[in-house]
């Protein structure tokens, strides 16, 4: 018996492919990401019409399924983020039916239960062998974890494995393992490795970023759960990876043993947990080139699934043991609710990922963001559209003060006593906009463009057309 | 002040503007700005009231504007107005 | 008493408007090197409008004019001095002389806006062999020096050798410096440390200026702030045992006591001085940023 399979056109056929069937994808290779479009360009030339696409995340590289979309080929799309392209694209009103977006928990949440079930799933794998045992750790495509393929592994109908590094058999270190696996085919490149991971992460140089997280590591630290057992996860921003840097610093000359980190994970969080600021670390997805080192060559840092991650209602995920988040927003308003799905003109250009998941998990969720960019204050009366409600929001660090959620006293409290400069969200708002001005309301559309879901599935905002956009 | 050369002043880094400016007949103001459509008119305004405290009639005015606030719109708009009344050096 | 102080390039917006909120308990708003001789006019004009519209709550605000030997420094200060920011520093002070043709200047200048005379400060930033030889005769030239500033870069040069992360190179500078301010009664910052990237070799080199009794340090970038103001701060215990001098005292004028002792030790005016010093500074710390 073996799986493999001559070309790509072979394996779509042998999966049974129908028009209206629902495919998957992970985001791992990130902008780098070439078997998205390749299967979407074998699925149009073979004919196919009216399928749902299931991607964990769309990036910019993802460009021609706009083509796809104009041609009926794609007539649903259900995603965690899509960047500003086919944001951009998709809010000028280019598909019909509204996108779907879910949270990284969410999403595997969905398709265990079977409320969005997937056909054929279709797994990038920088290795491969020919029974579909398969990683991310190893390869010149190399990504590192693959925690966000394991549920439509697990829960597809049909699995594909698409690998440009093919080993013989077993893979003895797999991810996914050939208990899932229908059919594997080989590539010649399935990535841009420049693309896939970025080389070392730098920390910011901006001088707001820097100032914030300044003021966020001591937010932390007075926050009451800066002690042994501490655990953390951050973003890839500037900001974010600025207060890991200040913080690791203070758990270093406080001798405070962390537990783990958790997420997205750089080379920031790999430093902390060889410093010993961590147990280990827990990790979705690897953003540079020192994480997949590190989760290859580690024991302690160690490959999580999406589901083990963040999802919701079953019986226990990573989220909910959380101490902290450092999470960003395009907006933020006066309740508390974060946008980070549009920019202030409600272009679409984000999502939640783990946003809400993981604010709704940590004990402390902590928004950094500046005051205002290029001239646009962050701080609104209402959002544009909510990706993560307010009540599960604890904290706003901006460059000029920090507003606790009104109903977190005890916190609030703890800052002010530490000399922090704790301010009422309303105040920041009206700091703002004193120095930019009140920008114009611009007028939005009438026709839904994109539908947002909680991470429960209940439903959260919804996202217009933007009127003459493109 | 009367304006008797092309002058420039500021930048296109994030948060200034680049002001280009030459003689011309009465007050023309052009302007490209990242936050056009929320804040064009208080950009266009601003320039105009620069160019009225120092009472500039005749201009031809261009803005690429990278976020700027009013006080640096103001300023770059200013040292652009100074440099083009100069007359041109030997 | 202030603890830091920040360079901010006079003509980059981006930073200029965000001044305030870096964490410095000072900004310094470059004129002189930050700034190419083309754009001398544009940033005197950025700078103005951003202190007048941003005012820089709860900084204090310097500008660094250009040198007296330039034939910027008179616009600078034409331009600045109606502003009132709390003081300006003038670069390369060599000798008295320096710093009372920056002061006369600036007397004329308050006249003329009818700002009470004195107003703005003076804070020399010394940067030559000869400005550190003359250290004393600057801090005492004119009753606006508030402070000076230790100058390594221009210094090294000066001096024909390389400026070290060790700084072995300005140690007598830096004793020199700290030597004159005290002896004239004015507060003494120490020269910034340069690798933007070694946080903590910014934190030793403000370890070891604390330790030789400077009274803050500048920075050329907002990320060695945190450091600074920290060990620039009294601690918790110096806080703590400052507050048992002066209760001690405190009690011992009750009760009519000429000496008092503390823990066993006898508590002379040196200690009051300083106890009374450091409840001063963290009365302001606790007013300002943490």
């Amino acid at each position: 018996m073996s799986k493999l399979v001559a070309s790509l056109k072979e394996a779509i056929a042998l999966t049974g492919l129908r028009d209206g069937m629902t495919i998957s994808f992970h985001h791992h290779l990130r902008n780098g990401d070439y078997v998205l479009n390749m299967v979407m360009e074998q699925i149009a030339a073979l004919g196919y019409k009216d399928l749902t696409v299931n991607a964990s995340s769309l990036f910019d590289v993802h460009e021609p399924l706009l083509e796809h979309i104009r041609n009926h080929v794609v007539t649903r799309l259900q995603t965690d983020y899509m960047s500003g392209v086919l944001g951009s694209a998709i809010s000028s009103g280019v598909m019909e039916k509204p996108v779907e977006f879910r949270t990284h928990g969410g999403r595997p949440a969905d398709i265990q239960s079977g409320r969005t079930p997937v056909d054929v799933a279709f797994i990038a794998a920088p290795t491969a062998d020919p029974m579909g045992n398969c990683s991310g750790k190893y390869g010149k495509s190399a990504c590192g974890s693959l925690g966000y393929a394991f549920a439509d592994a697990m829960h597809a109908k049909k699995v594909v494995v698409i690998t440009d590094n093919l080993v013989s058999y077993p893979l003895a270190d797999w991810s996914i393992s050939e208990s899932y696996v229908d059919y594997v085919v080989q590539v010649d490149s399935i990535g841009n490795a420049a693309g896939i991971v970025s080389g070392t992460t730098k920390i910011t140089r901006d001088p707001v970023g820097l100032a914030m997280a300044a003021d966020a590591a001591q937010v932390i630290r007075h926050s009451g759960l800066l002690k042994d057992g501490f655990s953390f996860q951050t973003g890839a921003g500037g900001a974010s990876l600025a207060t890991a840097k200040f913080l690791k610093s203070i758990m270093l000359r406080e001798g405070i043993k962390g537990s783990f980190g958790l997420g997205g994970i750089t080379g920031y969080m790999v430093e902390m947990l060889n410093a010993g600021c961590f147990e280990t670390l827990l990790d979705v997805q690897c953003f540079d080139l020192d994480a997949v080192t590190s989760i290859r060559d580690n024991p302690r840092h160690r490959e999580i699934s999406a589901a083990h991650y963040a999802a919701p209602g079953c019986r226990s995920a990573i989220v909910d043991s959380l101490d902290v988040v450092i999470l960003g927003a395009t907006e933020i308003d006066v309740d508390f609710n974060v946008n980070v799905h549009t920019d202030s003109t409600g272009r679409i250009m984000g999502g939640s990922g783990g946003h809400s998941d993981t604010a709704a998990g940590a004990k402390l969720a902590m928004i950094i963001a500046p005051l205002s960019r290029a001239r646009l204050p962050i701080v609104t009366d209402h959002v544009t559209c909510v990706s993560t409600p307010g009540s599960t929001v604890d904290v706003l660090v901006t460059q000029k003060g920090i507003a606790v959620n009104p109903a977190r006293k005890e916190l609030r409290d703890r800052l002010v006593s530490a000399g922090l400069p704790v301010r009422d969200i309303h105040e920041l708002k009206e700091m703002a906009e004193k120095l930019t001005g009140i920008p114009r309301k611009l007028p939005r559309g009438d026709r839904p463009v994109a539908e947002i879901l909680y991470r429960d599935g209940s439903h959260l905002d919804t996202i217009y057309n933007v009127p003459g956009s493109l | 002040m009367e304006i008797c050369r092309r002058a420039a002043a500021g930048t296109l880094e994030s948060s200034d503007v680049y002001v280009e400016l030459e003689p011309g007949e009465g007050i023309q103001v052009e302007i490209d700005s990242v936050v056009g459509p929320q804040f064009g008119d208080a950009i266009e305004a601003a320039v105009r009231s620069s160019l009225e405290e120092f009472q500039v009639r005749d201009v031809h005015i261009r803005l690429v504007d990278r976020g700027a606030l009013e006080c640096v719109i103001r300023a770059r708009v200013e040292t652009a107005l100074m440099r083009g009344r100069e007359e041109e050096q030997a | 008493m202030k603890r830091s102080m920040l360079f901010l390039p006079g003509n980059t917006p981006n930073m200029l408007i965000n001044g305030d909120s870096l964490g410095a308990d000072c900004v310094i708003l470059d004129l002189e090197d930050a700034v190419s001789p083309s754009e001398k006019d544009a940033a005197r004009v950025l700078v103005r409008n951003s202190i007048r519209t941003l005012g820089y709550p709860g900084c204090q605000v310097i500008v660094r004019i250009n040198s007296t030997d330039t034939e910027y420094w008179q616009k600078d200060l034409e331009e600045m001095i109606p502003l009132r920011p709390d003081a300006v520093m003038p670069p390369k002070v060599s000798c008295a002389a320096d710093v009372q043709q920056v002061d006369e200047a600036i007397a004329r200048l308050e006249k003329e806006e009818n700002i009470p005379e004195g107003t703005v400060r003076i804070i020399p930033l010394i940067e030559t062999a000869l400005g550190v030889e003359n250290a004393y005769a600057i801090a005492t030239a004119s009753s606006r020096v508030s402070a000076m500033l230790l100058g390594g870069e221009d210094l090294t040069a000066d001096l024909r050798c390389k400026r070290t992360k060790g700084g072995e190179e300005i140690r007598y500078a830096r004793g020199r410096m700290v030597m004159a301010a005290r002896a004239a009664g004015v507060d003494v910052y120490d020269t910034p440390f340069t690798d933007v990237n070694d946080d903590e070799g910014a934190r030793a080199d403000a370890e070891y200026a604390k330790s030789l009794g400077f009274t803050g340090k500048a920075a050329i970038s907002p990320r060695h702030l945190p450091a600074i103001n920290e060990v620039f701060s009294p601690s918790q215990a110096d806080i703590q045992y400052a507050r048992e001098v002066m209760e001690a005292i405190r009690r011992g004028k009750e009760q009519g006591k000429g000496a008092v002792s503390l823990h066993g030790k006898m508590i002379d005016a040196p200690i009051v001085e300083r106890a009374r010093q450091t409840l001063e500074m963290a009365e302001e710390m606790a007013k300002g940023r943490g």
